[in-house]
């Protein structure tokens, strides 16, 4: 009953779009032109996050397989059902409409007639906006310490991830300080120096209740005068919503900037991949009052699927730096375009 | 930066305007508009696909007269079997067994269980006089059992320690024994966050369950949560009968749609939202607040109590009064006016909660400047109290000398005064007629955005 309502506003909607140009129609002519320069650039996926992600993937993969092996011929229907996919995957309407739009294009254009192709072709359509965001975070060698602030709501795992950075970071030979600057989260500060001390780097910490801007600017003297490589600053978890808090941030930034005028070299905000479609508003709210230079997406290694990735990079266009894939040390990985985009339709 | 379903919705459904009844036919765009904003609300799909079944199965027929708008039939609809679906009443937390009476946190990662732990043992102790012992089960993320034992310190409740090396079965059971021999009416137990499709951590769980038997087990979820959120309550409440759920960070402007998916998929009541960092910012579920937020429409009852929180009570029954004698609404009111609007976050932050305002607020808080509300404060300070209480008497050389008082000019005197008597004016009237009439002259005189007369009255 309920598809036969969407069809028919499809319909509605095709004969509409002639007129009005939609800046998704725009984005998807920019999309075709490229898309056959990167279709065979695909293939080559690492084994490492295949396996991580297996467990992920075992619903979404099971539909999906469903769905582009077991029929014949592409209908209207399956692109619904595609677009109902994307959307479960917390995709999103406008990015979903989106994808599905230049989805089209390239099927009237290329007159694809089988299963295989609609997959593929789906997956370049998605890889094309993700792929400008794949831009490993790459440390300046001449600036020391480089400073990364990390920022985000509560509870997206800011702390685990910076224990997986430090080790990200050691095991390219760097040296790494840790900055408690969560002082107000109960044990927050404990639970950064458990990280250091798995990591072996020195956590510098004052306390809970401590002003935050002010650990972390003792924290970047310290590694300065100690010649350390990287400086990872922990914040504590905020809504985007609390003006006090973004201002706070805003201190730490201003602080830093004493020391640095380009520090930090990296804000990166942590998100959580089962994030729905507020995200898109943290994001840019976090972005707005600070600056952010990177994201890093966590927790993908549940049935997550972190959709929300492709209205932020077609809004914010931020580089995706990493993404966490368990609670293991060594559970953080580079983000990767295509990876991500296989992982979720596999 | 959603615009509201109702906006949305009165721009669809003009089209309705003249029809006799709903019908498959002429509603279809108005579903439509309904699916898209449980869908950007983060209604889990298959629970939209329902819903938007049943509305269309309710709706068909209801008669729509043409005086009446019928974006407003139909919305009240789309209300009421959102309210039905999110469970009609709040339910309370059924600590009625032999004591201790056990409750069993379980969640992600992240949710928020350690915090909700506390404020559930601070709410209890507060409101049910109950003595709760806390313990933490989470031997994996780093101090998380000292977070537990911080907190516990911080509202002053009791903990029961627990290492890393133990069994978190284990110390369970020992935390309930230590709860019946030291007599604790409530043993609150505080477990990892685990992912749901982690079979090892979900065995864990559910032998902690079968150990201490909790007469509430309540999965503790993150109102932000996207479509997932459908995944894992089902996950969860196959694993774990479950008794009961809170949605915490509500605080966020996330429209919470993860609420109804785990609702509809579990059947279990929403039982507290969290509301705050600080430990006592817990609530009880309003199944309708909630309903109202998922469509965009604003939370007027939240609004009207966290104005009730920050108001000061005495001096808010003070103008009441006043003003319903038909007293004069003088400087010293106005300037307390501004002081208890800047409590409450100021303009922006109150809009944002009015029904049909949401994207009011953004495009507002460019234009209503706080500084601006600072700078007539400072003008209201530089009159005597005599100014202040008869504003009349405020002629020529008392604005100059006020105007070079507060640092600013003549014309800034003159606004601030001619604001103060239109106010007056609208006391008047409010003694008179009250808030209905105020609320037409408002309208009357556009002061108010063309959304919300449209929109004004949606049935709550």
């Amino acid at each position: 009953m309920f598809s036969f309502i969407k069809r028919k506003s499809r319909k509605v909607d095709s004969s509409t779009t002639p007129a009005n140009t939609r800046s998704a129609s725009r984005q998807e002519d920019h999309n075709t032109g490229s898309v056959q320069s990167s279709a065979s650039a695909s293939e080559s996926k690492p084994v490492g996050l295949s396996s991580s992600l297996a467990k992920t993937r075992r619903g979404f993969a099971d539909s999906m397989a469903d769905f582009i092996l077991g029929k014949k011929s592409i209908n209207a229907a399956m692109i619904d059902d595609l677009e109902t996919r994307l959307l479960s995957a917390d995709v999103g309407m406008d990015a979903t409409s989106t994808i599905i739009d230049a989805l089209h294009n390239n099927l009237s254009r290329k007159a694809i007639n089988n299963e295989a192709a609609l997959h593929h072709t789906l997956a370049e359509v998605m890889k094309l906006i993700l792929q400008p965001c794949e831009q490993a975070l790459i440390l300046d060698e001449n600036t020391r310490p480089f400073v990364i602030l990390v920022v985000g709501i509560n509870g997206t795992g800011k702390t685990t991830s910076i224990g997986k950075l430090a080790n990200f970071f050691k095991q390219q030979g760097k040296s790494v300080l840790l900055a408690a600057g969560d002082t107000f989260r109960a044990a927050a500060v404990e639970q950064l120096q458990e990280w250091g001390k798995r990591n072996a780097v020195p956590v510098v910490a004052q306390g809970t209740g401590a002003d935050p801007a002010s650990v972390i600017f003792d924290a970047v003297e310290s590694a300065s005068s100690k010649k350390i490589d990287v400086v990872i600053a922990d914040t504590a978890g905020r809504l985007h919503t609390q003006d006090n808090l973004m201002e706070e941030l805003k201190k730490i930034k201003r602080v830093l900037a004493k020391i640095d005028p380009n520090a930090p070299h990296e804000t990166l905000l942590v998100m959580d991949a089962g994030f729905g479609q507020n995200a898109l508003h943290q994001a840019e709210q976090f972005h707005h009052s600070i600056g952010l230079t990177g994201l890093a997406v966590t927790k993908l290694d549940g049935t997550a699927k972190g959709g929300i990735l492709f209205s932020i990079a077609e809004t914010l266009k931020l580089p995706v730096r990493f993404i966490g894939v368990g609670e293991g040390i060594n559970d953080l990985r580079p983000f990767h375009a295509d990876e991500f985009v296989e992982a979720l339709l596999e | 930066m959603f615009d509201g379903l109702s906006d949305r919705l009165a721009g669809t459904v003009q089209k309705l305007r003249g029809e006799g009844r709903l019908t498959e036919a002429n509603i279809q765009d108005a579903l439509r508009d309904v699916r898209r904003a449980l869908l950007e609300a983060d209604v889990a799909l298959p629970v939209v696909r329902s819903f938007i079944d049943e509305v269309k199965t309710q709706a068909m027929g209801e008669a729509v007269l043409t005086s009446l708008k019928p974006g407003q039939v139909f919305i009240s609809i789309v209300q009421r079997e959102l309210e039905k679906m999110m469970g009609q009443s709040n339910e309370a937390l059924d600590l009625s067994a032999q004591p201790p009476a056990v409750v069993l946190m379980a969640g992600l990662q992240g949710a928020g269980k350690t915090t909700t732990v506390a404020k559930l043992a601070k709410y209890l102790k507060q409101r049910e006089n109950k003595k709760s012992l806390l313990v933490s089960c989470d031997i994996y993320r780093p101090a998380a059992i000292e977070q537990l034992h911080t907190l516990a310190n911080q509202i002053e409740a009791e903990f029961f320690p627990s290492t890393t090396e133990q069994k978190p079965e284990a110390i369970a059971r020992a935390a309930v024994d230590y709860a019946r021999k030291h007599f604790f009416d409530v043993v609150l137990v505080d477990t990892a966050g685990r992912l749901h499709i982690d079979t090892e951590m979900m065995t864990e769980i559910q032998s902690i369950h079968a150990a201490v038997k909790p007469v509430e087990t309540l999965f503790v979820v993150d109102s932000m949560t996207g479509q997932d959120a459908a995944n894992t309550a089902r996950a969860f409440d196959e694993a774990l009968p479950l008794t009961g759920v809170i949605l915490t960070k509500t605080d966020g402007d996330a429209r919470g749609g993860a609420a109804l998916s785990i609702r509809q998929i579990t059947g279990k009541p929403i039982k507290f939202m969290g509301s705050g960092e600080k430990v006592d910012a817990l609530e009880a579920f309003h199944p309708d607040r909630v309903a109202s937020r998922i469509l965009g429409m604003g939370d007027v009852l939240s609004l009207v109590e966290e104005v009730q929180q920050k108001i000061d009570h005495k001096k808010a029954e003070k103008l009441a009064k006043k003003v319903s004698k038909g007293k004069n609404f003088d400087f010293n009111d106005l300037k307390e006016q501004f002081e208890q609007m800047q409590n409450m976050g100021g303009m922006a932050g109150l809009l944002e909660k009015l029904p049909g305002m949401p994207g009011m607020a953004e495009k507002l808080k460019g234009k209503v400047d706080e500084r601006e509300m600072r700078r007539m404060v400072g003008i209201i300070n530089s009159m005597t109290p005599k100014e202040r209480k008869f504003p009349d008497i405020i002629k020529g050389s008392r604005k100059r000398r006020i105007a070079q008082g507060c640092g600013l000019q003549v014309q800034d005197v003159n606004r601030l005064i001619k604001q103060q008597i239109q106010m007056r004016k609208m006391m008047k009237k409010m003694s008179r007629g009250g808030m209905a009439k105020m609320m037409r002259a408002m309208k009357g005189g556009g002061g108010l955005p063309p959304g919300m007369g449209g929109s004004g009255g949606l049935g709550f």
